[in-house]
C-alpha cells in the first residue's frame, strides 16, 4: 500500500460518500475541478457512509467527512495570504530546537519557551481566542483554524494554558478594570506563570464539595486548606483558586474565585512524582494565607459560575486536536522509516495503518466539531456541554495515538531514559530518538481521561445536559 | 475431564503467596526498584528455600522436577506482588536452554548451582525474535561478536545464555575478555535487563542447539510473561475494587456509581477467561507439544491486551491517585507494560501465530 488518501464527496441522492477510481490518488475533492473529474470517472463507484475505511491491496482510503456544497469551507484569497504569513512567521521565529524537542516529546527548555511566547506576543498572535480589545487576535474562525493547523504542523510547542486559555478569559469576562490591567499583560507576555487551584484531596469529581476556606478579615481573606494535582505550581507566580466563603449555603453557592500570589507567606508547595517518574504535579498547602479582597474575581459566593466557564474552555483545549493531528503525521513518518523484523516498513503493515487511519477519522470529526463550536461561539451561541464530548473523544484519540507510538517502537518502548526525556543527555539514546518518550507519554497520558473532569463525569454531563436523562 | 489446579499446585501457590506477602511488601519493592540492577539477595535466598530457582530442574540435578504449569502459577504470584526477583531467566529460560541443548557435563556443572539459588543466569534471545537497528550476535570459532539487547536477568549474572543469529546457544561468563555490559533502565524497575556487546568473546556452545530449542525457550518465556501479567492484573483489579469501596465523592463511595461498578466488572470479565488460557498454554508446554508454540503466542498476545486494559482501567478507577508514585499502583502498570513488550509485542506475536497456522505468507 502506498498512501492513505482522503476522499470526501457527497452524493446528493443518497447522502453517502462516494468513492471510486480516485482511490489511490491524492484526492482533494474540495477543489471543484477535481470534484468534477472525479464524478465523471466515478461510474464504478461504491457508496459508503462517512467514517468508514476502505482498503484494497494498494491503498487505504479514509472517508473523512462530507465536504460538499452544503458547507463552504474553501479558502478565500485572504485566507491563503494569511496562511502564507503564518508560515513565514514560523520559519523566521520558531527555534528549531524547540520544534525538534516537541517532535520527540521532550519538554522544551523554559527560556526558549518564554522567548517563543514573547515573539508571538510582539506579533500580536499570542492570544488566539481573546477579543482584540484585550490583546487578542480578533481573527475569524477560519484564521484561527489555519493558525492552529500551521503551528501544529510546524511542531510549535503549545503555550502554557493556565493563563492564556483558563484564567485570562475569566479575568477579561468577569474581572474588574483594575484586575484586567494588573494581570492580562503578564499573561500575554508570558512573564507571569499561572497554575490552577481547583481539586482537593476530597474534592475531585465532586469539585463543589471543596473545603479550602477563605474567611473575611477586614480588607483580606484568610485562606486555609489544601489543593492537589496542581500542575507546575512549583514554577508558577500566581494561582487561581476556588475557595469556600460560605459554609452554610449549598456547596455551589458558597464558593469564590480568588487570585493568589504564590509568594504570599503561608503557601507551601510539595511535589507529586507521577507515573512517568517526573515532577509536573504538586500539592499546595495554605496556612493563614492573607489575600486582599480586591483579588476576588466577581462577586463573593458566585465563584462556581466563573469556575464552570473556565472548565468549558479547559475541556475544549484538552481535546488537543492540533497536537493529535501533528502526532498522526509524525507516526506516519515513523511508520515509513521503521522496519519490521523481515525488513518491510511498518507503513506496509495493514493492521497498523488501519488503526492509524481509524484514529484519524475520529480526529477529523473532532476537528470539524471544534471549528463548528468556534463558529457558534462567534455567533454568540456558547459551547456548553458539547465540550464534554470534545474532551472524551479528544483524550481517547490522544491515548490511542500514544498506544500506537508504543507499538511502533516495539522493544524500544521499554527503556526509561530520564536524561533524554529531560533534554540533558550527552550520548545517543538507546533505540531511535522518537522512541525515547513514547512510554512516558503513554503512561502520563493515562491522566488525560482523569483531569479536567474524568471521562466518566463527562458522560454524566452528556447524559444529563445533552440527553436530558 | 479435569481442568483445574491440583491440591499440590494450590498449596504451592499459597506458600509462594504467603512468602511474597510477608517478604516483598510494597515498601520493599520500592526500595528494590531504586536498585534495579542489584539482586535482592535475601529475598532470592528465601525463594531458594522454597525451591523456586530449581522448580523446573530435574531432581537428579538438585531441582524439584516440576512442570511449566507449576512455574506459571508461581510466576503469577510474582506478578501479583511485583516481586523484584530474577525468575524468568534464571529459573525458567536458562535451565530450559541447558536441559534442551546442553551437554551432560554442562548440565552437571550449572543446573545444581541454579537449583540451589547460588547463581543468577541471564538470557539473551531478543534478537531471535526481532532484530532492530544494529543488534544481533554472530558466532565465530568459539567466539561471539555483536550486540544483544534486553538481556533478561542481566544484573549480577554469573552466566549468560546467548542465542546467535544461526540458532546456536552459547554459555558466556560475565568476566570474559571482550565482553562489555551495560545496564538498561526500563519502565519496569522490578526486573533487570541490560545490553551485552561482544567483541570476539570466547563462548562455550551448547552442543545440542537448534532452532527448535531456541524457540522452546522463547515459548516458555512468553507463557511465563503472560502468567506474570495475569497475577499483576488480578492484583490491580483487587486494588481498584478496594479503592472504589473507600473513596467517597458526592457523599457516597464511588463504587456505588454504576459507571465505576462497570469499569470493575469489565476488568473481571476480561481477566478471568484468560486465566484458563494461561493454564492451558503452560500445560501444553509439557504435555501437548503440537499446541505448545501456538498457545504460547496466544497467551502472550492475549494477556498483553487484557493486561493493558486492566492496567488502564484500574488506574482510571483510582483517579489521580492511580498515577502517583505515592500510591505505587504504577509498579503494576509498568510491570504489565514491560511484559507486553518483552519477547515480542502482541502485534508481532499474533503475526507469528498466523504463520504457525498457515494464514500468513
Amino acid at each position: 500500500m502506498d498512501t492513505v488518501v482522503d476522499v470526501c464527496c457527497r452524493d446528493s441522492r443518497r447522502g453517502n460518500i462516494r468513492i471510486g477510481p480516485a482511490m489511490g490518488r491524492e484526492a482533494d475533492l474540495s477543489r471543484p475541478t477535481f470534484r468534477r473529474n472525479f464524478l465523471k470517472e466515478a461510474d464504478n463507484s461504491v457508496f459508503c457512509p462517512p467514517g468508514e475505511i476502505h482498503y484494497n491491496k494498494n491503498t487505504i482510503t479514509r472517508i473523512v467527512a462530507a465536504k460538499g456544497q452544503q458547507m463552504d469551507i474553501e479558502l478565500t484569497k485572504e485566507d491563503d495570504a494569511f496562511r502564507a504569513e503564518v508560515r513565514r512567521f514560523i520559519s523566521e521565529k520558531l527555534p528549531r530546537e524547540l520544534a525538534e524537542r516537541e517532535t520527540v516529546g521532550a519538554s522544551g527548555e523554559r527560556g526558549a519557551l518564554r522567548r517563543w511566547q514573547k515573539d508571538l506576543h510582539e506579533k500580536g498572535w499570542v492570544a488566539v481566542n481573546w477579543p482584540r480589545q484585550y490583546g487578542g487576535t480578533g481573527w475569524t474562525p477560519m484564521q484561527k483554524h489555519i493558525f492552529n493547523e500551521e503551528m501544529a504542523a510546524a511542531n510549535a510547542p503549545r503555550l502554557s494554558p493556565f493563563g492564556l486559555s483558563m484564567v485570562g478569559p475569566v479575568i477579561y469576562t468577569f474581572g474588574n478594570e483594575e484586575q484586567k490591567k494588573q494581570h492580562l499583560p503578564g499573561i500575554l507576555s508570558g512573564d507571569v506563570w499561572w497554575c490552577q487551584g481547583y481539586s482537593e484531596p476530597g474534592s475531585g469529581s465532586d469539585l463543589a464539595s471543596l473545603r479550602t476556606r477563605a474567611v473575611r478579615q477586614g480588607d483580606h481573606y484568610i485562606v486555609n486548606g489544601q489543593k492537589i494535582w496542581t500542575s507546575y505550581a512549583h514554577e508558577a507566580d500566581w494561582i487561581f483558586c476556588l475557595v469556600r466563603t460560605d459554609e452554610t449555603a449549598k456547596p455551589q453557592e458558597g464558593i469564590s474565585f480568588l487570585l493568589i500570589d504564590m509568594k504570599t507567606p503561608g503557601i507551601e508547595v510539595k511535589p507529586i512524582i507521577s507515573i512517568d517518574g517526573l515532577h509536573h504535579l504538586n500539592e499546595v498547602f495554605f496556612t493563614d494565607v492573607k489575600v486582599p479582597v480586591t483579588n476576588r474575581i466577581g462577586d463573593e459566593n458566585k465563584g462556581w459560575t466563573y469556575a464552570k466557564f473556565l472548565l468549558v474552555n479547559e475541556r475544549t483545549g484538552i481535546a488537543g486536536v492540533p497536537e493529535s493531528k501533528r502526532k498522526i503525521a509524525h507516526l506516519r513518518k515513523i511508520a515509513r522509516q521503521e522496519r519490521l523484523g523481515d525488513g518491510t516498513a511498518l507503513a506496509d503493515d495493514l493492521a497498523f495503518m488501519t488503526k492509524l487511519s481509524e484514529i484519524e477519522v475520529k480526529l477529523t470529526g473532532l476537528e470539524y466539531t471544534n471549528l463548528r463550536i468556534v463558529a457558534d461561539e462567534v455567533a454568540g451561541r456558547p459551547a456548553g456541554p458539547s465540550s464534554s464530548t470534545l474532551k472524551i473523544v479528544g483524550t481517547e484519540v490522544q491515548q490511542a495515538l500514544s498506544e500506537l507510538a508504543v507499538e511502533a517502537a516495539a522493544f524500544y518502548a521499554m527503556p526509561f531514559q530520564r536524561e533524554h526525556l529531560m533534554g540533558i543527555a550527552n550520548e545517543a539514546p538507546v533505540g531511535p530518538a522518537y522512541a525515547v518518550s513514547v512510554t512516558s507519554a503513554y503512561n502520563f497520558g493515562r491522566a488525560a481521561s482523569i483531569y479536567g473532569g474524568s471521562n466518566e463525569i463527562q458522560r454524566n454531563v452528556i447524559a444529563k445536559a445533552v440527553l436530558g436523562l | 475431564m479435569e481442568f483445574a489446579l491440583s491440591e499440590e499446585q494450590r498449596l504451592l501457590q499459597d506458600s509462594v503467596r504467603r512468602f511474597l506477602e510477608q517478604n516483598s511488601p510494597l515498601d520493599k519493592v520500592r526500595l528494590a526498584a531504586g536498585n534495579t540492577h542489584t539482586v535482592q539477595r535475601s529475598l532470592w535466598a528465601g525463594a531458594s528455600e522454597l525451591g523456586i530457582p530449581g522448580m523446573l530442574i530435574p531432581e537428579d540435578f538438585g531441582g524439584m522436577g516440576l512442570g511449566f504449569l507449576d512455574a506459571a502459577i508461581v510466576y503469577e504470584m510474582f506478578g501479583r506482588y511485583v516481586a523484584p526477583l530474577p525468575f524468568l531467566g534464571t529459573a525458567v529460560m536458562a535451565p530450559l536452554a541447558l536441559m534442551l541443548a546442553g551437554s551432560e557435563a554442562q548440565q552437571e556443572k550449572w543446573l545444581p548451582k541454579i537449583a540451589a539459588g547460588e547463581i543468577i543466569a541471564g538470557v539473551a534471545v531478543t534478537e531471535s525474535i526481532g532484530v532492530r537497528e544494529d543488534a544481533g550476535v554472530k558466532a565465530g570459532k568459539g567466539t561471539l561478536t555483536g550486540k544483544a539487547l534486553f538481556v533478561i536477568d542481566w544484573a549480577e549474572a554469573d552466566l549468560y545464555i546467548v542465542a546467535d543469529s544461526d540458532h546456536g546457544l552459547h554459555l558466556v561468563l560475565p568476566g570474559a575478555k571482550g565482553l562489555s555490559r551495560r545496564a538498561l533502565d526500563t519502565i519496569d524497575k522490578t526486573r533487570s535487563v541490560g545490553e551485552l556487546v561482544f567483541d570476539q568473546v570466547s563462548a562455550e556452545p551448547l552442543p545440542r542447539s537448534s532452532a527448535d530449542a531456541v524457540a522452546r525457550v522463547i515459548d516458555a518465556g512468553r507463557v511465563m510473561l503472560a502468567s506474570d501479567t495475569l497475577g499483576a492484573g488480578q492484583m490491580m483489579i483487587e486494588k481498584a475494587v478496594a479503592y472504589a469501596g473507600e473513596r467517597k465523592q458526592f457523599g457516597r463511595v464511588i463504587g456505588s456509581f454504576q459507571a465505576v461498578k462497570h469499569l470493575c466488572a469489565e476488568m473481571a470479565a476480561a481477566l478471568e477467561p484468560s486465566r484458563s488460557l494461561v493454564w492451558y498454554a503452560a500445560h501444553a508446554l509439557d504435555e501437548v507439544p503440537g499446541d505448545a508454540r501456538l498457545m504460547a503466542c496466544h497467551a502472550k498476545s492475549h494477556l498483553s491486551e487484557v493486561g493493558r486494559f486492566v492496567a488502564r482501567t484500574a488506574t482510571e478507577v483510582h483517579g489521580g491517585m492511580g498515577f502517583t508514585d505515592l500510591l505505587g499502583l504504577h509498579y503494576w502498570f509498568k510491570r504489565i507494560g514491560f511484559d507486553r513488550q518483552l519477547l515480542g509485542g502482541p502485534e508481532l506475536v499474533r503475526l507469528e501465530a498466523a504463520h504457525l497456522q498457515g494464514w500468513a505468507a
